[in-house]
């Protein structure tokens, strides 16, 4: 389980997170949703050691990872698909899948893992040999995505992926999400695409400018007034 | 053409050197975005230390120590001028690597007094005469190419297929995705500089074994020259630096050969010029990125 508590994070004057605290059960899957930001990108790119908090503390198990170093984090079973996809543009999908692997030395296992992320996306099988900087939109998100799988994550944490997205590719992505999740991985997800996040949610919390105003089920937050009207539009 | 082929077999060597140098600029400009101006200076003091070396202890001592002592230089100067400025604007790191530059110039001046140190054939065999389609040249000239092409193939090599090459692509793309994989960014920038600064060592044993003596400015010319290949064959580019290197390094000896040897340096510099201006990404190169 991941359990964050009133962490503070300020990028020089800036306070991006202003003693924010959450937890992440094993097994379930938790999304963060919120406007433009709001901090919720600060939130995984500190869990992941990118960026470096204030104070407060973020337990892994019951382990600091606060201080630690970006690999120990992503060893100790935590990976993330970067806002914007990210992957690499100049190296094949296979590639980019291999050094999502990069800090694993079971060869065997590794390739096994690749054809599970294929099995998972046929689509990215196809491409292969493919530059991922070829991709469309979706192709590169499902790639950022089976990337941090290559890690063999516990837990999977991933910024917005429907950033951009048409939306029946929107759906696709959202379905794997799911699979990933029956398979086991913990998921936390963050969308301002409020509406298909909330509805996989196993619990959800709304993040307004660097603070958690609200928390609950996906269910409740999906029929509370309040978040109707801020994150899922009247029709909605 | 007779009167030509040994400036032709010249300048294939000159390349050569050239390309050594060329790699060390573009492999460090790929990864951070910084022109290494103490990269020519780092080739001068492989100079130097050869010559101190070959002096005082059998060759196949003292070269391999000019190379460990070379790629001590390039990584200690990383990681004490460039490392702390990870995230200061570009403009300090350049500030930095001049910096760096000429205090290795001025501590030169004080271990050799000022006072070019002569180089007195270090390197036997490969200064030996040899005689080749009739011309007559030492057999460094043809070593350096062979060398040369070798060093470029186990890079491009070491670069595309194994893992430390994948991250060394990874990081020159981005930084931040990069560490997302666990990739420790400090270890493949050290690595970026212990290729470059090694690289840059050997095209020093080579260029120097022809020249009379190592003075502390002999960085200088060959680490312009090698900048004008890395950047008109696309800085950042591998191919393209060593490329360029070959048609400057033949470029200068035509012109040479053809007896205007004092236009031979403003040559290369008016190339510099005319591709900064016609096509400033070179030939190899790719559209300029910043990099976050
Ligand atoms: N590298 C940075 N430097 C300075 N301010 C930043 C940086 N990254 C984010 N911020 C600021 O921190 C706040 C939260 O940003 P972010 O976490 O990206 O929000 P979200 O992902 O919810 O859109 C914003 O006000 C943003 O401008
Ligand atoms: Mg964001």
């Amino acid at each position: 389980m991941l359990k964050i508590e009133n962490l503070h994070v300020n990028y020089g004057g800036i306070q991006a997170l202003r003693g924010i605290s959450l937890e992440v059960p094993d097994g379930k899957i938790v999304t963060l949703i919120g406007a433009n930001g709001a901090g919720k990108s600060t939130t995984l790119r500190t869990i992941t050691g990118l960026v470096k908090a204030a104070s407060g503390s973020i337990q892994w198990n019951g382990e600091e990872l606060l201080g630690k170093s970006i690999d120990k984090i992503v060893t100790s079973g935590i990976a993330m698909s970067p806002e914007g996809r990210r992957v690499f543009p100049d190296m094949t999908v296979l590639e980019n899948l291999k050094i999502g692997a990069y800090l694993r030395k079971d060869k065997a296992e590794i390739e096994k893992d690749i054809k599970w992320v294929y099995s998972l996306f046929p689509r990215l099988e196809e491409r292969s040999w493919q530059l991922a900087g070829t991709l469309s939109g979706g192709e590169q998100q499902m790639l950022a995505v089976g990337r941090a799988l290559m890690s063999r994550p516990k837990l999977m944490m991933l910024d917005e992926p429907s950033l951009g997205l048409a939306p029946l590719v929107v759906q696709d992505i959202f379905s794997i999400i799911r699979e990933i999740n029956r398979q086991g991985v913990t998921v936390l997800l963050i969308e301002q695409n409020a509406n298909m996040a909330l509805k996989i949610a196993d619990l959800a919390y709304v993040l307004e400018t660097g603070t958690i105003t609200m928390s609950g089920t996906g269910a409740e937050l999906l029929a509370d007034e309040r978040v109707k009207e801020a994150y899922l539009g009247k029709n909605s | 053409m007779q009167e030509l082929l040994p400036y032709l077999i010249n300048g294939i060597s000159v390349g050569g050197q050239y390309a050594l140098i060329a790699i060390g600029y573009t492999l460090v400009y790929g990864i951070l975005r910084l022109i290494n101006f103490a990269h020519g200076d780092v080739f001068m003091v492989a100079g130097l230390v050869m010559v101190y070396a070959t002096t005082s202890m059998p060759f196949y001592i003292a070269l391999p120590l000019v190379l460990i002592a070379t790629v001590i230089l390039g990584f200690v100067i990383e990681r004490v001028a460039y490392k702390p400025l990870r995230s200061a604007p570009r403009m300090s790191l350049m500030i930095s690597a001049i910096g760096v530059s000429y205090l290795i110039q001025n501590l030169a001046f004080y271990i050799t007094g000022g006072v070019p140190q002569p180089v007195s054939n270090p390197i036997p065999w490969i200064s030996e005469n040899v005689t080749i389609l009739g011309a007559s040249t030492k057999r460094v000239t043809l070593v350096t190419p062979v060398l040369t092409i070798l060093l470029v193939v186990a890079l491009v090599y070491l670069i595309n297929h194994t893992k430390i090459g994948m991250a060394m692509r990874a990081a020159a793309k981005d930084f931040e995705t990069a560490q997302l994989m666990g990739i420790k960014i400090n270890a493949v920038i050290s690595m970026t500089f212990v290729i470059g600064s090694f690289l840059a060592a050997v095209g020093s044993m080579l260029y120097f074994t022809n020249y009379p003596s190592v003075a502390i400015t002999s960085g200088g010319m060959p680490g312009l020259k090698a900048f004008v290949a890395a950047v008109f064959g696309g800085i950042g580019s591998i191919p393209g630096a060593v490329v360029g290197a070959f048609i400057i390094g033949l470029c200068e000896e035509i012109i040479k050969g053809l007896g205007y040897t004092t236009f031979s340096d403003a040559f290369t510099f008016a190339l510099l010029i005319v591709v900064l201006c016609v096509k400033p990404t070179g030939l190899f190169g790719e559209k300029v990125t910043d990099k976050v």
